[in-house]
């Protein structure tokens, strides 16, 4: 997979740039894509293959696709009683997904930014959420979130809100950082029989590109994957970080032998992956985007504290945002982010610890 | 109306269209980062609401909200070094575009969360009724936030609360990129009825005649009669926000968009004002000059601050912990 360094786009996949050509690769069965490309072809497999998903929000429909075009030309495939374009009205629509998928609909709501989920958050964690404990009726909606920043937009299109949804029983929470897992965790969202919330990483949308698997690939949910291996320390992070995080550990090669868990399901969690890494490595700094306290880190932290104390030669590091909004002006935006930098010097500290 | 007060707005409407005109032209040169959405073609909303206001009075923005900012007495020197993220912006850099407030001129805050503002619109004139004092406040929406739930709400405390609040609905034909139509039943202005209150119809291209309207809902406010709602039907020239050429194909017809600038508010109040106060012309053209100048003072001012030291981003999480 090649990257460019996340979160430094222009103009963050707004524009309507050249895509990755998705040229098929050897025996067709992959084909090179961005993450965005990923994330569409994801969606138009599965609405291929299932009559029952649909694609809904602000502005998806027609010659425009939506924000971020993820849904470019989708109507004009699947039609609009499958492609609805809804008014802004976040808890109207999520509510209607909850509506649609307990008459057995796969609605897959686009939030334009993972930052209006707050307008619906009642239809998401005191319907969808409980539905299948309290009343037995499974809800099983996708919520698609474009998340995180770095992009200077200031403190309503940045932010990380996963952990609210992390925190609530019965919600699935998926963050795919790459374009296969992106691809993956998406169809295995839509089949999931659970209301699931899919963070996608503004900042990575063409920044990177991959190869993915074409047809139905999926990733499973609730499986971390060892993206760099090594066995002086672990970092344990998803999303954008797993790039910046990427980065740290070429810059240390030599020095520290980093091995790096990009976590790719945030609930539920593969404590199994992350407790073994950090039993052989016996070091870990936690690493995400949103901010630190009472996040997923902080989940992560308190696991290796109860299962695997004995085994830690350091205490483990923890690296998030700041506890602040998220702020507009570029350098305040830049001390409130975990970067490459910031990732390096904590494994430096912990490795030396 | 006297001239003096007819060329007052003459003079605010231009302070929007110049500031507007010179922030596109920024973000095209690159120096303006984050989203920016322009209020050109609606400046006589604002200014013809505000008009009526004192400055004890309120507003809540929207995330289209330098020209309310400006009607209700914004300084745009600190509102285009905001633009800019410097530390000297209204929001020390850490808003933007999206988030200008002086709660000293009334400005209750521009909201990037469409439709945050309408229920504090409602707190404002709950507030007020509370306190005793009589206040008003004009709460400024879209069309496009018309359809979240909370306007029915907010509509609903003003009008059993007899709040003192004006809900003025900016209907420029759409919600992003798709119009307006294909999304809203009915039309706004009609939402009052249900609720026993005032809905009216203005043209929001004509400054006197938002004035006439929101003048009459402002004094029913004021004498504690309730809420009106008032929907100033009106036109965006520019695209929903900057840039976005470059992601979108046109979505508006240029006929559409020209038949709207054939009937631009400032162009279209200045004739007016020529017909009506010939003697008076030169003074247009001192106002343009004055803004013009003021607008490129601001750019210089928002230059010449300095960004806030990254150790700002750690601060004004909480306010100080009261004596
Ligand atoms: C809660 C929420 N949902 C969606 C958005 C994305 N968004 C920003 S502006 C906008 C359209 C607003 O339309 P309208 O209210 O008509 O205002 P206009 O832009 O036309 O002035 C949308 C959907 C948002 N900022 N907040
Ligand atoms: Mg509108």
């Amino acid at each position: 997979m090649k990257r460019s360094p996340a979160g430094t786009g222009e103009n963050f996949g707004f524009s309507d740039a050249p895509s990755a050509t998705a040229t098929a690769a050897g025996g067709g069965s992959e084909a090179v894509m961005t993450y965005l490309e990923a994330i569409s072809d994801a969606l138009r497999t599965e609405m291929r293959r299932d009559p029952d998903v649909l694609v809904m929000g602000e502005d998806i429909a027609g010659s425009f696709g939506g924000a971020f075009k993820v849904t470019k030309g989708f109507e004009e495939e699947f039609g609009a009683r499958r492609v609805i374009n809804t008014p802004m009205c976040e808890q109207g629509f999520v509510g209607a997904a909850n509506g649609m998928a307990l008459m057995g609909l796969r609605p897959v709501v686009e939030m334009q930014f993972a930052d209006f989920i707050s307008t619906g958050f009642d239809a998401i964690v005191q319907y969808a959420a409980p539905n299948h404990y309290r009343w037995g009726a499974p809800v099983p909606w996708v919520i698609r979130a474009p998340s995180d920043g770095g992009i200077r937009s200031g403190p309503f299109h940045s932010q990380n809100p996963e952990a609210w949804f992390v925190h609530t029983p019965g919600l699935k929470v998926v963050a795919p950082s790459t374009p296969a897992d992106a691809k993956g965790l998406l169809i295995s969202a839509i089949r999931d029989d659970n209301p699931v919330i899919y963070f996608e990483a503004k900042p990575l949308y063409r920044s990177i590109r991959g190869e993915v698997p074409s047809g139905e690939h999926t990733t499973p949910i609730g499986k971390a994957s060892i993206v760099r291996e090594g066995t002086e320390l672990t970092v344990v992070t998803y999303g954008s970080i797993v790039h910046q995080s990427l980065a740290a550990a070429d810059r240390l090669a030599g020095e520290v032998s980093v091995e790096i868990v990009d976590l790719r399901t945030l609930k539920p969690l593969d404590t199994g992956t992350v407790l073994a890494s950090v039993r052989k490595t016996g070091r870990a700094v936690v690493v995400h985007a949103a901010n630190r306290l009472a996040g997923v880190g902080a989940e992560i932290a308190a696991l290796l504290a109860e299962e695997a104390f004995e085994y830690l030669d350091a205490p483990v590091a923890r690296l998030g945002g700041l506890d602040t909004p998220v702020p507009f002006s570029p350098p305040l935006e830049d001390a409130y982010r975990p970067d490459q930098a910031k990732i390096t010097e904590a494994i430096r500290r912990t490795a030396r610890f | 109306m006297l001239s003096d007060a007819l060329l007052h707005l003459y003079r605010l409407m231009m302070r929007i269209r110049v500031f507007e005109e010179k922030v596109q032209e920024l973000h095209k040169l690159g120096r303006l980062p984050g989203f920016v959405h322009v209020y050109l073609g609606e400046e006589a909303v604002a200014v013809g609401a505000c008009s009526v206001l004192r400055r004890t009075d309120h507003i809540t923005s929207t995330h289209r909200g330098h020209g309310h900012c400006i009607a209700k007495g914004a300084d745009v020197a600190p509102m285009m070094a905001e633009l800019f993220g410097k530390a000297d912006g209204y929001c020390k850099g850490k808003g933007g575009s999206m988030h200008i407030i002086d709660t000293s001129l009334g400005i209750l805050g521009a909201n990037g969360i469409v439709g945050g503002g309408i229920p504090m619109a409602a707190g404002a004139g709950l507030a007020d009724t509370v306190l005793g004092r009589d206040g008003v406040t004009v709460c400024f929406f879209g069309d496009g936030a018309a359809n979240q739930g909370v306007l029915l709400e907010a509509l609903n405390l003003s009008a059993i609360w007899k709040l003192p609040v004006v809900y003025l609905c900016e209907s420029n034909h759409y919600m992003e990129f798709t119009p307006t139509a294909d999304l809203t039943a009915g039309r706004i202005y009609r939402r009052a009825e249900p609720f026993g209150i005032p809905g009216v119809e203005v043209d929001g291209n004509d400054v006197l005649e938002v004035r006439r309207a929101a003048a009459e809902a402002v004094d029913r406010a004021r004498r504690g009669e309730g809420p009106t709602l008032i929907e100033a039907v009106t036109y965006r020239f520019a695209g929903h926000s900057e840039g976005e050429e470059a992601f979108v194909s046109a979505y508006r017809t240029e006929e559409e968009v020209e038949s709207w600038k054939a009937r631009d508010p400032v162009t279209c109040f200045r004739e007016r004002l020529l017909a009506e106060l010939p003697d008076r012309a030169s003074e247009l053209d001192d106002i343009d000059d004055a803004e013009q100048a003021s607008v490129e003072a601001a750019v210089r001012f928002a230059e010449a601050a300095p960004f806030p030291p990254p150790g700002q981003a750690l601060e004004h999480v909480f306010a100080e912990a009261g004596a």
